[in-house]
């Protein structure tokens, strides 16, 4: 906490009607991939909701570049937009999702949910920015999240939680595998023999 | 670069997320909102790890983590979603309601006392 | 032995025998008889020798103190006089014999065993009452009878009416004892003591401070025990139990014990001339509403109740003009000759098949069939008619002696009016008491009709006792002249003057009850009515049981009957009606006192149903909204519990940061 402080008031001077580029840069593609984000929760077509979700996770893959993270924003670019997004698309289609206007994509609890959700939001900027508006983000100097150093650091100080983590993700796999697997082996209509199915489960 | 832009908008960017979970209907959308939560957290850690100059690089590694993990659970997800909707037929989060409370006669019927206490009883 | 032992051994006796006949009773049946029958007459051989020991000299006294009872000492104390002694004698004979007569009127009865130590118990309790010289001590006996009287008269509790009789009873006593026990303890409080010794001489020597007040209340408990107007009522009703029990209690011993408390304490009362009065007034009203009622019963045992009530108001009546020996001797030949008259009854009841004199006026031959209970009746109702020379005409006069004496103002003990009040009461009921003892004679042993049925020979052991009970009803007269002495010195014997007035009225009712009687019997042929019990050759109890079950049923109502052959009906006229009711005391108590509290009941019960469960509904109701709300929130929806979740933190978290703000800029 101290050291916080100590850095807001090294950092004092900088003050929020004075921009530098990268804050101008960064405050754009935010309010477009928040944007895109309230496109993803309010659309009523199923597909492009996901599509919405793509134009946000790669809005924040810019942020993470202008943070200087540059292996976590080509991370996020890799596996969201590529895979996780695909994954999604392939779980719409599956669903049998309609293609087109569904105007039931929003449940009755659309009015709580925006309750909390504003509510939330509120709490939440007033306590950021009541702690954080004197700090200050120095990026000048060597890139925080450069490939090199993010390598050198999660292979040689994380490198126990990331073999945990591939064992998490191979059990991930398994389970998938497991879940979707039929377990009758006579191939029946799935909704055919539900509740049974269920349980055994 | 302040550090509240990046802040205020992971908070945002949670909150949206947080709407999606509450208010869609679609499992997957409701997955797709989680996604966005995550997101916004990792956001968050990224712009702290730049902000600290961490030695370790916690944040960036836990981001790393994030994601994997976040790859993990929407590979999970999924084929919950899947194993519902071949069981059920449909993969709207409200319409799987197995653990609401019967519905029987209504229970605050002043004319009738004596139905709840029954009620009650059968219950205990 | 000296007689002090003695003396504590005659109330333990028939105690152990009750305890003993308790334990024993369902494993050895063959000891119940004897465990009632020579514990009981054990008592009264030693109440004989206590009383020859005594022989009416010196009170004895004697008392132990078992351990501190706080600022009045509460002591087990004898005390024996003149009176204890001889009562005890009667207590100890009536219930020798009724016992004896018990073991063959209830000789199927599947009770006999709690019955005979009930009565045992009973009669221990009875004596202890009139050997006790504590007023505590004396209480608990009181209170034994009570609830002995309870048991007994309840004994055949399958019929309605003995279950009424029994509660009845024990209520109506109960209302009596309440005031009896705070009058007792004001007494003692005043003197200082519960010996009867200490409070008398308080009394004699104005040491009570409140007498009046404290005679009133003692005279509410003795209404109750000795059935005087107005808490009488208890007595006819009580004519349910068995006749032995009626015999031992009703007319014998436990209506006595209100007499004899009143006898023992009577300087307490007489410390009050109000008291006295009103004594007097409740002994006239007593006596003179009792005969008239007597003389319209049907049923022969509630003559007999109704006549006990008019007697025991003989004997108040002695006690309100300050003549304690003549009461008791009133009392002891009222017992001989009541026992023997209700004893008499049982055989006639067990004979006619019949409780109502109505139906034994259809019956022919009743006095050929049980010779021994006609001859012991005839005397015991001269006696009762107080015809010389028999046992109740030298009591009666010693009791219209002393009220003379009072109202001549020749007695200063009481004030002079209760004197007129007593002496002109008597001698109405002298009046009425012949008539009706003529009307009992006449319709039970001189009815026409049909011949009485033969239910073979009555026991043995029944007739004898009735003989033995006759011998004091014919003799007892004899002792007037030595009885003075064993009281207060007085003499009992019979003066000029009242007794021609009194022998007069009683023959002119006699005989106008027998012209009545030969006017209306020949208008009991025509009308036939009456039942016999269903049963004839069972016992004495069973008979009588029956009798009792049906009267109702048979005649429309429990005391009386509609027989236009009744003499009584004749010479009573418009009366009857009122006085075969009681006077309609029962109808004015069940208006002053059923209806307000039935009616009382109800209310509560309204407020209950009502009121309070409204309440108590109301106080279900919003819980159970409150419970239809929350099962309305368990809707299954997952996205609605997150809702609530996440606001909830939400408030929480909000909280959590104002709080701290605040905190911080303080």
């Amino acid at each position: 906490m101290s050291g916080i402080l100590a850095q807001g008031a090294l950092t004092a001077p900088h003050g929020f009607l004075s921009p530098t580029g990268v804050e101008i840069a960064f405050v754009l593609v935010g309010i477009a991939t928040l944007a895109a984000a309230v496109m993803t929760v309010t659309t009523q077509q199923l597909v492009h909701a996901a599509l919405w979700l793509v134009v946000a996770l790669g809005g924040l893959a810019v942020e993470y570049l202008l943070l200087t993270a540059e292996f976590i924003a080509w991370v996020q670019v890799l596996i969201y937009v590529g895979s996780i997004v695909v994954l999604l698309l392939f779980g719409l289609m599956l669903t049998k999702a309609p293609i087109g206007r569904s105007p039931d994509a929003d449940s009755g609890n659309r009015w709580a949910a925006l309750t909390v959700a504003v509510a939330a939001a509120g709490t939440l900027v007033w306590v950021v920015v009541d702690a954080f508006r004197t700090s200050w983000i120095d990026l000048d100097g060597p890139a925080q999240g450069s490939t090199k150093v993010s390598g050198e650091i999660l292979f040689r100080h994380w490198v126990l939680p990331f073999e945990a983590l591939s064992v998490l993700l191979l059990a991930a796999l398994v389970g998938a595998i497991v879940l979707s697997r039929k377990s009758a082996p006579d191939d029946a209509p799935a909704d055919a023999a539900a509740p049974r199915e269920t349980e055994s489960r | 670069m302040h550090l509240a832009y990046p802040a205020v908008l992971a908070v945002l960017l949670f909150c949206t997320g947080l709407y999606g979970v509450l208010a869609r209907r679609n499992a997957i959308l409701v997955l797709m909102s989680v996604e966005l939560m995550l997101n916004a957290v990792n956001l968050n850690l990224v712009a702290f790890d730049v902000w600290l100059r961490d030695t370790l690089h916690a944040g960036q590694a836990l981001t790393l983590f994030t994601i994997a993990i976040a790859a993990a659970e929407i590979g999970i997800g999924l084929a919950i979603v899947l194993a519902v909707y071949r069981n059920r037929g449909t993969a709207d989060i409200d319409k799987l309601r197995d653990t609401a409370e019967g519905t029987g006669p209504d229970p605050a019927d002043p004319e009738d006392p004596a139905a709840p206490a029954q009620k009650a009883e059968a219950a205990a | 032995m000296t007689t002090t032992t003695l003396a504590v051994l005659v109330p333990l006796l028939p105690f152990l025998g009750a305890a003993a006949g308790l334990l024993l009773g369902r494993r050895a049946p063959g000891f119940v008889r004897p465990l009632a029958v020579l514990p009981t007459f054990a008592a009264f051989v030693l109440a004989v020798v206590v009383a020859v020991d005594q022989g009416g000299g010196k009170a004895i006294d004697a008392a132990t103190r078992l351990t501190p009872t706080g600022s009045v000492p509460i002591e087990l104390a004898l005390h024996l006089d003149g009176f204890a002694v001889l009562v005890a004698v009667l207590v100890g004979l009536v219930a020798t014999c009724v016992q004896l007569y018990s073991t063959g009127y209830l000789r199927d009865d599947p009770r006999y065993t709690s019955y005979a130590a009930l009565v045992s118990l009973f009669t221990s309790a009875m004596l202890l009452v009139v050997y006790s010289g504590d007023l505590m001590v004396l209480l608990v006996g009181w209170e034994i009878m009570g609830i002995c009287s309870y048991f007994l008269v309840g004994h055949y509790w399958e019929t309605p009416e003995a279950r009424a009789a029994s509660l009845k009873a024990f209520l109506v006593t109960k209302l009596g004892d309440v005031p009896f026990l705070i009058g007792l303890f004001a007494l003692a409080t005043d003197a200082g003591t519960f010996r009867i010794t200490g409070v008398v001489q308080a009394a004699l020597t104005g040491g009570i401070g409140h007498p009046t007040l404290i005679a009133l209340l003692l005279l509410a408990g003795v209404a109750g025990k000795s059935a005087q107007f107005p808490l009488h009522t208890w007595l006819p009703d009580a004519m349910a139990g068995p006749t032995p029990v009626s015999a031992l209690i009703h007319a014998a011993t436990m209506v006595a014990a209100g007499i004899y408390f009143v006898a023992r304490l009577l300087p307490v009362f007489a410390a009050s001339a109000a008291a006295m009065t009103v004594l007097a007034v409740m002994a006239a009203v007593t006596m003179v509403g009792s005969a008239l009622a007597a003389l319209a019963q049907d049923d022969i045992k509630r003559v007999l109740a109704y006549s006990t009530i008019g007697q025991l108001g003989y004997m108040s009546g002695a006690l309100a003009v300050g003549d304690r020996g003549a009461a008791v001797f009133h009392l002891l030949s009222h017992g001989a000759f009541k026992a023997l008259l209700f004893l008499a009854a049982g055989v006639i009841i067990h004979a006619a098949g019949t409780n109502s004199l109505t139906a034994m006026s259809r019956m022919g031959g009743l006095a050929k069939r049980i010779p021994d209970a006609y001859w012991t009746m005839t005397v015991a109702l001269l006696a009762l008619a107080a015809i010389p020379p028999f046992a109740g005409f030298f009591s009666k006069e010693a009791v219209l002696s002393a009220a003379e004496h009072t109202a001549l103002g020749e007695s200063q003990v009481a004030p002079s009016g209760a004197g007129w009040t007593v002496l002109i009461a008597g001698l109405l009921t002298a009046l009425l008491t012949a008539a009706y003892a003529t009307r009992l004679w006449l319709l039970a042993f001189r009815g026409r009709g049909a011949e009485a049925p033969d239910h073979g020979k009555q026991p043995v052991v029944m007739n004898a006792v009735l003989w033995v009970l006759a011998i004091p009803s014919i003799a007892f007269g004899l002792t007037t002249g030595y009885l003075g002495d064993w009281f207060d010195g007085r003499a009992l014997t019979p003066a000029v003057t009242t007794s021609v007035l009194s022998t007069g009225v009683a023959l002119v009712g006699g005989l106008v009850t027998y012209a009545a009687w030969r006017h209306t019997s020949a208008l009991a042929a025509r009308t036939p009515m009456g039942a016999v019990a269903a049963h004839p050759e069972g016992d004495g109890s069973l008979v009588e049981e029956e009798a009792i079950a049906s009267h109702t049923r048979v005649y429309g109502d429990i005391a009386s009957a509609p027989d236009p052959a009744d003499p009584g009906r004749l010479l009573l006229g418009p009366l009857h009606r009122h006085a075969a009711t009681g006077f309609h005391l029962d109808a004015v108590y069940s208006a002053l006192f059923v209806r307000p509290v039935l009616a009382a009941a109800a209310l509560v019960r309204f407020l209950d149903r009502e009121v309070v469960e409204t309440y108590v509904r109301g106080a279900s109701a919003a819980p159970r909204w409150l419970g239809w709300a929350v099962r309305r929130a368990q809707n299954g929806n997952v996205q609605s519990y997150l809702s609530a979740l996440l606001a909830g933190s939400l408030v929480l978290a909000a909280a959590v940061v104002v709080l701290a703000n605040v905190t911080a800029g303080s």
